[in-house]
């Protein structure tokens, strides 16, 4: 028996009926492929989106929040600042190199489709454990691929993560980030407006790579013939990516576009239904006009194609010529492939595929139903069945480490192989490289190019274990987190976007754990009056049967209001005095050492965003006044790794006390930033600190050749440096991280 | 009237705004000369900047030397004009012909984006005129393909005429003879893999580029005057 087209394509039976519905006559085939890959998850957000609503998402200096290409958010002087979050996990399980290479042009196609020049990425990265092949062949080709075309597109990756843990082994998480800024005037949406306009195809002709992406690969688990599934992954040409930023922002400089879009998951369908849907116009739809890179594809073929490095302008007749010769100049093949249409007296923009404009009608779908109105689904939700055994069972019952020194050591890993392979200097602005806790960038007027004397920051975070012990909390500790990321290099946030790695939705636990997580997300952006202005889903994330752990991640912009300095950075000067701000703390429930011990459980440490919130301002207003020498926040690994890491970065050692115990190194939690001072800076910080209700101890002293924790630690400076630093290339290949 | 500096763009570049950006910051004037004009449009110095000229397709510069730009750029460079080629720019020049030798694969065949320290030992250069032998900078290196490399003769060639201009100091990249620049026999064309103008800022990390990129300015306003 054969199995119905609509299964086969994905779509359930459920929504046959609805397609059914919707057209009042069965499907023909090409209609079916549309909606199959428009009402995929990756496309429709249909079991995420009723969550999503929850976010906060208003404030005065949000432009653009969630459901267009990229948010968009006010930074003042005339320039918007256009930021995007995406995920390319599945096709980076599949084929490394294009799978991380096509996230990268993808997520640069969102901004530049904005009217913003791409100014930097960011690429949060998680790997299954480097003592297994597979897992170090991703990784390795995950950080060639955002190197091969992020470096020739010309856009500098300015920071990231690097994880590596045995929840991702099989499923990678590939999280790309781009900022792009714009003068606020050049702000364009994609909008299909204006009767008779004209839809221009731009870039590269369309192909049979990617067809299904959305659908096959991205809203489903892997199996054992992914082998099979390598076709749906896109090939990525960065130099057409190049040429083709340099024409769309040309265009628009010259007024030349009504609206744009570009063209990703689903690809012209998605393109002609979004534009028209949100214009509330329909469109027809050239399909044969479509530049073919094999002649014999069938209709179906070319509308879901995801051959990479497309865009969709929408154009005046009159201005067609002048379009055409801006996209010659850049050697950008540009064609008309649609014309703009009425609704219909009912109000129903339709999309119409065609054989030539006035040929034969392939397939009519009312622009809206590809789009807005697909089927949303409440999908059952349920805690796991050991929630409450597990919280009640706390890591501070565990023996501690019988090698304190090994522990912290073991924890360190510079990222250095990968932000080595990545440029990050590009355009002048990088002020803090890669391996600080935030990236800081110049903010210059793309327009002018004048220095506003004020800097961008940027940070990604998240942390699977905070949510695998509780999504809702570990969520909120993220964002905090991000926060102080920011603080340390003197920025106050803007907005946020996330991206939601999670499991297979159709399993009640990863439903609730992804609504869970949203809660925690909108509690603590709302309570710091940080706006979510864009996101992206990506669920189906499991392998081997088993789901990952949830793994929210955050990125936050921020705005340095007074940038005349380089911010402290992760380090310590000799003889500079080190002080935590914040209040010490044993909890160790969701520690990377409790993990690391199997230890799964406990309450997390609570979050108190007033105490946060005056820890993040006192220490901002200390790193824009220069008082600081190195400022660090203590996250994975505790204040145990905190100061290894000042010091192995700076090379040099330290020595403090009055640490009671393992816990109190270990603990992961919230509000605490390790700060190193002159001696007789020492009493300002104090009474800065006091006036700020913030609490302030002193630890120690920054010097010497060994990392002393009186009592519980001794290790050289050599040995955590060596460690720490030849962790990756040992693994992956020394490549030229050495020199 | 100040020196007018003149970038070359080619479809892949990606550094033109940037070293425009760091000549302005010294006082100078920056353009841009398409690829597809055959012409220098009368600038007093020319850099080929870095980037991704033609995608690197075929081999970096091995497109680019075609376009109609270049004849203009070797004829500036015939007259004495200062003619500079950074990363790319370089990798440009020598496939062009106007630097001897080539820049394969980084030792350890990957890109490498990193600071490197630069030890000058030549100042007999339009690019060091300005500096002392043994000055040693600090210069942000950025490229896959920056190993340099030549036959025996030519380096030869290159030592015994004082040609080489820069010298990495820990050499990141496995070039022959920790080679980061060198120059023309008339010493007005230098192709370096290091990038002067990301080293234009203490805010960014170093402004030891800036004596460099000023040796060319000087050296762009004596081929005027001339």
């Amino acid at each position: 028996m054969t199995e119905p087209l609509h299964r086969s394509l994905g779509l359930t039976d459920d929504e046959a009926t609805e397609i059914h519905d919707i057209l009042g006559r069965d499907a023909v085939p090409l209609e079916l492929a549309m909606y199959a890959v428009m009402w995929s998850e990756h496309c429709s957000y249909k079991s995420s989106r009723i969550h999503l609503k929850r976010l906060p998402t208003e404030a005065e200096w949000v432009l653009v929040g969630p459901g267009e290409n990229a948010g968009v958010v006010d930074v003042g002087d005339g320039i918007a600042a256009a930021i995007r979050i995406e995920s390319h996990n599945h096709p980076s399980a599949i084929e490394p190199y294009q799978g991380a290479a096509t996230g990268v042009g993808g997520i640069l196609r969102d901004i530049f489709t904005m009217g913003a020049r791409p100014i930097a990425l960011m690429d949060p990265l998680r790997f299954g454990p480097l003592d297994d092949a597979r897992s170090r062949w991703i990784a390795e080709g995950v950080v060639s691929g955002v190197s091969g075309y992020g470096n020739s597109v010309g856009v500098p990756t300015v920071g990231g993560e690097a994880v590596f843990d045995p929840t991702y082994i099989d499923n990678p998480l590939v999280n790309v980030l781009c900022l792009g800024i714009l003068p606020t005037d050049r702000l364009v949406l994609a909008h299909a407006t204006g009767v008779g306009n004209l839809a221009v195809l731009l870039g590269s002709a369309t192909g049979r790579d990617g067809i299904g992406g959305a659908s096959v690969l991205a809203s489903a688990g892997f199996s054992d013939d992914d082998e099979s599934k390598r076709p749906s992954v896109q090939v990525g040409d960065p130099f057409e990516e190049k040429r083709l930023i340099e024409a769309c922002l040309e265009l628009l400089d010259a007024k030349l576009v009504v609206g744009i879009q570009d063209l990703g998951a689903a690809g012209l369908s998605g393109a002609t239904s979004e534009t028209a849907s949100r214009a509330g116009m329909g469109m027809d739809v050239d399909v044969s006009a479509v530049p073919l890179r094999e002649a014999d594809m069938e209709p179906f073929e070319i509308m879901t194609s995801e051959s990479q490095e497309r865009m969709l302008a929408i154009v005046e007749p009159a201005d067609v010529d002048r379009v055409y010769e801006i996209c010659r100049r850049w050697e950008v093949q540009a064609t008309v492939i649609g014309k703009v249409t009425e609704p219909d007296t009912d109000g129903v923009g339709w999309l119409r595929l065609l054989d030539g404009f006035d040929g034969e009608e392939l397939g009519r779908i009312p622009a809206d139903s590809l789009h807005e109105d697909c089927p949303l689904y409440d999908r059952p939700r349920r805690p796991p069945a050991d929630l409450g055994a597990r919280r009640s069972d706390d890591p501070s019952r565990l023996d501690p480490p019988a090698d304190l020194g090994a522990t912290v050591v073991g924890m360190l890993t510079d990222t250095t192989w990968i932000s080595s392979q990545y440029d990050h200097q590009l355009f002048l602005n990088t002020v803090e490289a890669p391996g600080g806790d935030a990236a800081v960038l110049r903010l210059k007027h793309p327009g002018t190019g004048v220095d506003t004397g004020r800097g961008l920051a940027l940070t990604t975070d998240g942390n699977h274990r905070w949510c695998a012990v509780d999504p809702r909390a570990g969520t909120a500790l993220t964002v905090a987190e991000s926060i102080l990321n920011l603080a340390v290099v003197g920025a106050r946030p803007l907005a946020v976007v996330n991206c939601l790695n999670f499991g297979n939705p159709e399993h009640p636990e990863v439903m609730w754990q992804l609504s869970e997580s949203i809660d925690g997300m909108a509690e603590a952006c709302t309570a710091f009056g940080v706006p979510v202005i864009g996101g992206n889903v990506s669920l189906y994330n499991e392998s081997r049967g088993a789901n990952i752990d949830p793994s929210p991640v955050i990125g936050l912009l921020g705005i340095i209001d007074r940038l005349v300095r380089r911010p402290p950075g992760v380090r310590f000067v000799d003889g500079g005095r080190i002080l935590l701000l914040g209040e010490p703390s044993t909890a160790l429930a969701g520690s990377r050492w409790a993990f690391d011990q199997g230890h799964r459980g406990g309450m997390l440490a609570e979050l108190d965003t007033v105490a946060h919130t005056q820890v993040a301002d006192l220490v901002r207003s200390l790193v824009i006044g220069g008082l600081l020498h190195g400022a660090h926040d203590v996250s994975t690994g505790g204040l145990g790794v905190a100061l290894a890491e000042m010091a192995v970065k700076s090379g040099i050692g330290f020595n403090v006390a009055r640490i009671a115990d393992h816990a109190e190194l270990l603990s992961e939690a919230p509000s605490r930033v390790v700060v190193c001072v002159d001696a007789e800076t020492v009493p300002a910080i104090e009474r800065a600190a006091e006036a700020a209700g913030v609490p302030c101890s002193r630890l120690g002293v920054a010097t010497g050749d060994r990392l002393v924790v009186k009592d519980l630690l001794e290790v050289s400076l050599a040995h955590a440096a060596a460690e720490w630093r030849d962790r990756l290339p040992r693994a992956l290949g020394e490549g030229t991280a050495q020199g | 009237m100040s020196t007018r500096v003149g970038v070359v763009l080619f479809p892949g570049s990606n550094c033109e705004l940037d070293v425009i950006e760091a000549v302005c910051s010294l006082g100078a004037e920056g353009e841009i000369l398409w690829h597809g004009d055959a012409t220098t449009n009368g600038v007093d110095a020319v850099v080929v900047p870095g980037g991704f000229a033609h995608g690197d397709y075929l081999r970096p510069g091995a497109i680019a030397r075609f376009s109609p730009v270049m004849e203009a750029v070797a004829e500036h460079a015939r007259s004495g004009g200062p003619v500079v080629g950074i990363c790319n720019g370089f990798q440009v020049l020598t496939e062009a012909g106007m630097l001897p030798g080539a820049l394969q694969k980084n030792r350890g065949l990957k890109f490498v984006c990193s600071t490197s320290r630069l030890r000058v030992e030549s100042t007999d250069s339009v690019l060091t005129s300005q500096l002392s032998v043994g000055d040693e900078l600090v210069v942000p290196i950025n490229h896959f393909e920056g190993n340099f490399t030549c036959s025996p003769e030519t380096l030869a060639e290159l030592t015994g005429d004082d040609r080489v201009v820069l010298r990495y100091i820990d050499n990141p990249n496995g070039s022959v003879d920790d080679i980061a620049g060198i120059c023309s026999e008339d010493r007005n064309v230098v192709g370096l893999m290091p990038h002067p103008e990301r080293a234009t800022s203490e805010l960014l990390g170093s402004s030891d580029g800036r004596g460099l990129l000023q040796s060319m300015l000087v050296a762009a306003g004596a081929a005027t005057v001339a």
